[in-house]
């Protein structure tokens, strides 16, 4: 059965849908060798391919159609699958095989219906236009926020976990938001009515309005918003918008209308091997009715899909048997998590719970009767817990002598459920369905670190909950096998980067030599320890890099404070703080770049960087940048670079804060600073967000009230979304708070390591990271702020400095016994500038020494 | 290509090309050798004080090695190219990363106040 067919003899295999669960199965289909059965085709509705609609509030807060797609853009074609994209099937020709488009027919042999759910709405006088949206597509959200561009306060109808995804959004959108739910409690399916009332607790202090048991009879126009929404027994409340997230419904139109059986509460009914009532047509995902339930999760869906592909291969496939309804959500940044039976609802299940309702956290552990087991669970405001929990629950594993300990605050010794006590079956990652024992193969198969284990077996690419415990077993594996992870920063030093910070501070070493004859072996160090050694003395002391004892120490970069391009030449980079500059100023760069023939380019950050300087070029286009009042823009150093703004309130119609001023704060605060690699900062001077702060370290967005912190963001190979870490501060608050993450970072960060990959590393995550900077739960608060004040105080320009000195000079000469230029550099013109001739041979970049 | 670096004292020919005070410790400068370019390196705490290699990065084809940086590795003493981060030895040019790729290397000396070299 596995010889290739020829074009003619495939057989036409037709899906029905694009979502998340049709993608997947082709996915499935297409790695098992689909292509060469079946002639594969593919209809969907929308015009967006196949996009990630878990993560669909996102599309506000910087992700994009593009960006949340769940495949390239040649996927499809590169792998002979013929997408039909905005070409919705009408009908159904069961007789014929026939699937019926505004476009025409097209026969198959086998179908699959993967057309998912759409939103209810509830039948209630004067719902139309703004006051009846809903939250599903794309188009669902660009109508929201067309809706929400005159609004100042919108209501989701719905308080379960779509709604208030939903809610989310438009808090994102800047909007007043509000929550309606008919149930006496939040998501009344996951949670219990404590769980419920923490996790409205945990919300309102977020400043979205929850009103429950509350049944909405009809709209009408209201007073001071655009709508009045009367609810039964007389009370009202007013709004802009309307959006409606009550549940959903399985879409299987197609399948009433050509007649398959449809389940009593509606979804197409299918058997264990996903075929509906027509043994043609198979039904996966949420339009599917298995056992006379519809699953509205994502993993139930996958499983399907995968099974079905399996099926239609001809290999041994397993029959879908129900699903795993347990779930692990961050909603509106609140954790939490609902385990199997949480409710309850088992004859003689008992229960564990934990409440604190001074900070509105919850955990309850439902037990079996016999007290071994545990059945299910419910998590609000702290999710860590959720993986042990999950494995107990899944695996049947026996509870430890008080199963209390499971939920109580960690650090009373709770036993946290280890790797090696997981069976090689345990699930560890449920969207792609991997097992301990899968990992475990990877490993013994030569993945040696954990981007390659995700690479091999996929876990942790779907959701994404399983990356702590992913992690946990990768190690535990790891040594398990003998493997032990070397944290030596080099030959020459058994100490991690965090280790040598705390000798250089505690030990007051001021010079490498020091450092290396206390603490290290050999004489001279590397070319890793020696940058990484100069950045921490420099982070620490923030001595001038010219220093004839730090010279040695810098990568070609720092010791010629510029940057080396692939000719040899060099970038120079003025700072432009905030990116505002004058005419004078501007005039002054451009007077330069004329004078040595520099290529002139705008960067990412608002400044200008200069191209093409030799060597002994550099003192004499600083002499001329300083004399105009420029600064080094330290775009050599792993450092502060840029603190990018938007015009703000000054000029801009939205602005409500002045983020230019506070850029220009910021930039000459931390200007200087040296750190485990660069840093990047940018204010917004409202939520539109025009400066893009949510990509950067250090991220700020101006509120009517202040200023909201963002932290860990990234753009660049890896990007991240920098995480609201504190709101509506005032500006000494904000100051304060950057000073104390800067320099957590820079004491506990690895080498070469961004505050995105550092943050993700951080025991206890975001909340721990708040402990420490907000809470002060280490006292370490005010020593954090000294230490960045003597570094801000000690600034001054290196290149400043470096004029200032004939000693320090006499390196930058491109021969030290002739005065001529190289003679190998040549350029060639070029859009009315200059770039290097000739291609050079390029050898791809290793990992970067600096 | 002499990749050897022993001077035979007899057969040499010395010539100065720059100050002393021009080199700059435990890093390189480059100097205008009779139409080539050197990079010398200076090492003033060690036995040998003073390395002589050809500037020219072969994997980059760029004149840059003497702006690299001066490091140990597995005791040998080499430099590392600024761009790509290749390591060559200081005694002998030869590349670690790529066994057929070696820098030209010059005897070098100091000498009254003078930096040396000599093509053996």
């Amino acid at each position: 059965m596995q010889a290739t067919a020829n074009e003619a003899q495939r057989a036409r295999l037709v899906i029905v849908g694009n979502g998340m669960v049709g993608h997947h199965c082709v996915e499935q289909l297409i790695e098992r060798g689909a292509s060469a059965r079946f002639e594969l085709h593919v209809f969907a509705e929308e015009r967006q391919r196949a996009y990630d609609r878990v993560h669909l509030s996102e599309y506000f807060t910087g992700s994009c159609a593009e960006t949340l797609a769940l495949s390239d853009r040649d996927y499809y074609a590169s792998n002979g699958v013929h997408l039909h994209l905005g070409e919705a099937v009408v009908d159904i020709d069961r007789e014929r095989q026939e699937v019926i488009t505004a476009e025409g027919r097209l026969g198959y042999e086998q179908l699959i219906l993967a057309t998912g759910s759409y939103p209810f709405v509830p039948p209630i006088e004067g719902s139309s236009g703004n006051a009846r949206l809903v939250y599903r597509t794309l188009e669902d959200l660009d109508a929201i926020r067309a809706a929400a561009g005159s609004a100042r306060r919108g209501v989701v109808v719905g308080g379960g976990l779509l709604g208030l995804e939903a809610a989310n959004a438009l808090k994102s959108l800047g909007l007043q938001a509000h929550v309606v739910e008919f149930a006496p409690r939040l998501m009344p399916v996951q949670l219990d009515s404590e769980g419920g009332a923490a996790l409205k607790a945990r919300i309102e202090a977020l400043g979205v309005g929850v009103h429950l048991a509350r049944a909405t009879q009809s709209i009408s126009t209201g007073e001071h918003y655009r709508y009045r929404m009367n609810f039964e027994g007389g009370e009202h409340l007013e709004t802009d918008l309307i959006v409606f997230s009550a549940g959903i419904r399985p879409q299987d139109a197609l399948g009433r209308t050509c007649g398959l059986t449809i389940a009593p509460r509606g979804g197409v009914v299918i058997d264990g091997q996903c075929r509906s009532s027509d043994p043609r047509i198979f039904a996966i995902g949420e339009c599917a009715s298995w056992n006379g339930s519809a699953f509205g999760l994502v993993a139930p869906g996958y499983a399907m899909a995968r099974n079905l592909a399996a099926l239609l291969m001809g290999e041994s496939a397993s029959e879908f048997s129900g699903a795993d309804m347990s779930t692990k959500l961050k909603l509106l940044g609140v954790d939490v998590g609902s385990i199997g039976d949480a409710q309850g609802v088992t004859p003689g299940a008992r229960s564990y719970r934990y409440i604190d309702e001074a900070t509105a956290s919850y955990r309850r552990l439902v037990v079996d009767a016999s007290g071994k087991r545990v059945l299910g669970a419910v998590l609000v405001g702290d999710n860590s817990y959720y993986d042990t929990l999950l494995q107990y629950a899944q695996n049947g594993i026996k509870l430890p002598a008080d199963p209390a300990a499971l939920i109580l605050p960690q650090g009373c010794g709770a036993p946290a459920l280890g790797a090696d006590a997981l069976p090689d079956s345990a699930t560890i990652c449920s969207c792609h369905n991997v097992s301990k024992g899968a990992v475990c193969a990877a490993i013994d198969s030569g993945c040696g670190d954990l981007a390659a284990v995700k690479a091999c077996t996929k876990a942790a690419s779907g959701c994404g909950g399983c990356a702590a415990l992913l992690k946990h077993v990768f190690e535990h594996e790891l040594s398990a096998r003998g493997v032990t992870v070397d944290k030596s920063l080099c030959e020459h030093f058994a100490y991690t980067r965090q280790e040598l910070y705390g000798l250089v501070r505690v030990e007051g070493i001021r010079t490498f030599n020091e450092l290396l004859e206390r603490h290290g072996k050999g004489q001279v160090g590397c070319a890793i320890c020696k940058p990484a050694v100069g950045n921490i003395l420099a982070s620490c002391w923030n001595q001038p890099i010219m220093d004839p004892a730090l010279v040695p120490l810098q990568d070609t970069n720092d010791t010629f404070m510029a940057n080396m391009q692939k000719n040899g030449t060099y970038s120079v980079v003025p700072r432009i703080p905030g990116g505002e500059i004058t005419p004078e100023k501007l005039i002054v760069i451009g007077q330069v770049a004329k004078k040595y023939d520099l290529y002139t380019k705008i960067t990412g950050g608002q400044r200008i960087d200069l191209f093409g300087a030799q060597l002994h070029e550099l003192p004499l286009i600083w002499g001329e940048l300083i004399a105009a009042g420029f600064e080094t823009g330290h775009a050599y150093g792993k450092s502060t670079r840029t603190v990018k703004s938007c015009v703000g309130s000054t000029w801009c119609r939205y602005g409500v804060q002045d983020s230019v001023a506070m850029a220009l704060r910021l930039e000459d605060r931390y200007k200087g600073l040296r750190a485990p690699h660069k840093l990047k900062f940018a204010v917004s001077g409202c939520t539109r967000e025009c400066a893009e702060a949510q990509s950067k370290d250090i991220g700020v967005i101006a509120t009517d009230k202040g200023w909201n912190l963002y932290v860990c963001g990234n753009g660049g190979m890896r990007p991240r979304h920098a995480e609201l870490f504190a709101t509506d501060l005032d500006d000494e608050t904000l100051v304060r708070l950057i000073d104390r993450v800067l320099m957590f970072y820079i004491r506990t960060a690895d080498k070469l390591q961004r505050t995105s990959v550092w943050r993700e590393g951080l025991e206890g995550g975001l909340d721990y990271l708040k402990q420490v900077v907000i809470d002060d739960s280490l006292g370490l608060a005010r020593e954090l702020e000294t230490q960045m004040q003597q570094v801000v105080d000690r600034y001054e320009c290196e290149w400043a400095n470096a004029l200032g000195d004939p000693e320090k000079l006499k390196r930058f000469r491109t021969f030290v016994n002739d005065h001529r230029a190289d003679p190998d550099v040549h350029f060639v013109r070029e859009r009315g500038q200059r770039r290097p001739a000739a291609p050079l041979q390029l050898i791809p970049t290793h990992e970067e020494a600096m | 290509m002499n990749l050897s670096n022993t001077a035979v004292a007899s057969e040499t020919r010395w010539q100065a090309v720059c100050q002393a005070s021009d080199l700059v410790a435990d890093s390189g400068v480059v100097v205008w050798h009779e139409g080539e370019q050197v990079a010398l390196f200076y090492l003033p705490e060690r036995d040998r004080q003073v390395y002589a290699l050809e500037n020219r990065d072969p994997h980059s084809g760029a004149n840059i090695i003497g702006r690299g940086l001066v490091a140990s590795l597995q005791g040998e003493l080499v430099v590392a190219a600024p761009l790509y981060k290749q390591h060559f030895c200081l005694r002998d040019g030869r590349c670690l990363e790529d066994p057929t790729q070696a820098l030209r290397v010059w005897t070098a000396r100091l000498r009254g106040g003078e930096v040396e070299l000599a093509r053996s």
